[in-house]
């Protein structure tokens, strides 16, 4: 990344990554609505989704304000194309089976709790705003897709292999969360964000911990890891996600409103 | 939050909202003291779980508070089909929050009917095989967006004007029950036609697409209110006998008329013409005159044979098959934990 580049955007470009995570994810969790294993799962899922998209909405906004284009939330989630979305891949993946989802929550409430946990002293203040928000969210996001490890791994000989496989399968998404990029160093250093490699070592303890007490393994090195995602290079996947949020707004370009 | 140009938001836009539902409240939330059914019914007092009551009425409650909570269950699909697409990430989380509100209500009803002698699973499984009912509304499609709005403001208005005396059912828990139902469907219809109000003043597409809603969903919401049971349809059906152990308080009829009276302002404050030539005020009864029901559609929808029957059965049972392996884990880790706490105090 250019050096030179004005602290407004490297703050408005970290934003986009955190923001994007919480959208796209938002938009995988909404498909579980009237498919969950039970209806209180059903509402869980809904809830986790809620709390990320007002993370995303707040965010989204706060990077219309920092950027100079003036875009409002609308604009900048439902007229952006892939290439400028800052997501992970770990959170555009199509959804799996209920295993695969809580492995997926079970990574990334554990990323986004240390994460939060140390954006509540960010110089940005509405980043630290909500962090400081997000964070308790986040703790039971945490706890949610926790206590769902441990009933699936020490569950039935079936939950267990099948939530074994799930872990396996979401390993190679899992080196991307932690991954630095030239605008996390630039965040870091004007104090707005913080460096992903630095929560890896306490989220990766926190999912072991659970998964050892859920009977399961960590999942051996995977051969192949995701990456790209807060550059816009994303998955096949991703657009097709994105055509279907973005097809009515954009269907309809002079709406102003909704 | 509304905005500005959004009408007065202290007028009365359904049944639940005006006081009605807070002017029940004193009754609503008291509870049954026991005692003879009979005595119990024909004073309006509440019948509770412990008590002695017929099993025919027991059966009929739980066939009613079943269908509802099916109906909230199978209501998810129609309007979480468009949560991936809503157009602006403000409607995205209503609409979230509304879907995920009716799991509530699923959940609370559920929780009614197994107060006399049901469990969940058996009331599901029954869902599943075709054994209990869900309103037949959902088995409309929605189609476009704006359908979103129109669930909102015909069929949760339908369901409200159905549901408000529902808080004064002679059964204690589903009466307690329906009174937070009623308040979240009230805000539901609110949003709903919230939602239309912004498309009338939007585009003239976004002004089509709120015509071709209400012009499909005007008359399934008139048949939510079920067939006559008026004049000579009274006699037979279960109308009369629900009305006499005080599980229901007005005729189908009676509650339809209400809705259309209360709802033709609302249309003509959209914007919208409502499909029906025979709709206009007749000043000597004091209500809107309407034109005759499509009842064979409405048969024949209940029966079957709509757009959607078979996917919405489908769609559900595929949801509780691959989630069996779920919660089989949940209970048995439930008894691992439940065995090592014994063997630890062993």
């Amino acid at each position: 990344m250019d050096k030179t580049i004005a602290p407004a955007d490297v703050t408005a470009t970290y934003l986009l990554g955190l923001a994007d995570d919480a959208l796209i994810y938002t938009q995988r969790l909404g498909e579980w609505m009237s498919r969950a294993p039970q209806i209180e799962e059903d509402m869980a899922l809904g809830n986790i989704a809620l709390d990320l998209l007002g993370q995303a909405r707040a965010l989204l906004t706060r990077v219309g304000e920092l950027d100079g284009t003036g875009r409002d939330e609308d604009a900048l989630a439902y007229l952006r194309d892939e290439r400028e979305f800052r997501n992970v891949h770990l959170v555009e993946r199509p959804r799996g089976d209920f295993g695969d989802e809580m492995a997926r929550l079970l990574w990334f409430s554990s990323y986004q709790f240390e994460l939060y946990s140390q954006l509540t002293s960010s110089t940005d203040e509405v980043l630290a705003g909500v962090a400081a928000k997000a964070i308790k969210e986040v703790t039971y996001h945490r706890d949610h897709a926790t206590q769902w490890v441990l009933r699936l791994g020490d569950g039935t000989p079936e939950s267990h292999a099948r939530m074994q496989a799930a872990l396996d399968r979401v390993a190679p998404y899992v080196d991307e969360l932690f991954t630095d990029t030239a605008t996390d160093e630039a965040a870091t250093t004007s104090g707005v964000g913080v460096l992903p490699s630095q929560l890896r070592s306490a989220a990766t303890a926190y999912v072991r911990s659970v998964v050892d007490e859920a009977t399961l393994a960590m999942p051996a090195e995977p051969r192949r890891r995701a990456r790209g995602g807060r550059d816009g290079i994303h998955s096949q996947a991703m657009g097709y996600l994105l055509a279907e949020m973005q097809h009515i707004h954009r269907s309809h370009p002079d709406a102003t409103t909704w | 939050m509304y905005g500005n140009d959004f009408r007065d938001p202290d007028e009365q836009l359904n049944a639940a909202e005006g006081g009605a539902l807070d002017q029940l409240l004193p009754t609503a939330t008291r509870r049954g003291e026991g005692g003879d059914f009979e005595r119990l019914v024909s004073t309006d007092g509440r019948v509770e779980p412990r008590d002695e009551m017929p099993d025919a009425y027991r059966q009929t409650l739980i066939r009613q508070i079943a269908q509802h909570a099916h109906s909230e269950i199978i209501g998810m699909q129609p309007e979480g089909n468009w949560i991936s697409r809503a157009p602006s990430l403000r409607r995205k989380a209503i609409l979230l929050a509304k879907v995920q509100d009716e799991a509530g209500h699923g959940l609370y009803l559920y929780s009614a009917a197994e107060t006399l002698g049901v469990d969940r699973s058996e009331l599901l499984d029954k869902l599943h095989n075709g054994q209990q009912k869900y309103s037949s509304i959902f088995n409309y499609p929605t189609l476009t967006w704006a359908d979103v709005g129109a669930i909102g403001w015909l069929v949760d208005g339908a369901a409200i004007m159905n549901q408000v005396p529902l808080c004064r059912c002679s059964y204690g828990p589903y009466a307690r029950a329906m009174i937070r139902v009623c308040k979240e469907e009230s805000f539901h219809q609110r949003q709903g036609f919230e939602l239309l109000w912004t498309l009338s003043r939007g585009t003239e597409r976004q002004r089509a697409m709120l015509q071709d809603a209400a012009n499909r969903w005007w008359w399934p919401a008139l048949m939510m209110f079920g067939p006559p049971d008026t004049g000579e349809a009274a006699k037979g059906g279960h109308t009369e006998q629900s009305m006499a152990w005080g599980i229901k308080r007005f005729s189908n009829d009676d509650l339809r008329q209400k809705f259309v009276d209360m709802t033709v302002p609302q249309a003509d404050k959209l914007g919208v013409t409502l499909p029906d030539p025979d709709l206009r005020w007749n000043a000597e009864r004091g209500h809107y005159d309407f034109g005759p029901i499509d009842w064979d559609e409405f048969w024949r929808v209940l029966k079957g044979d709509g757009p959607c029957n078979e996917e919405r059965i489908a769609h559900r049972v595929s949801a509780h098959e691959e989630g069996a392996w779920v919660r089989e884990a949940a209970s048995a880790y439930a008894d691992k934990l439940a065995s090592r706490s014994t063997g630890a105090v062993a």
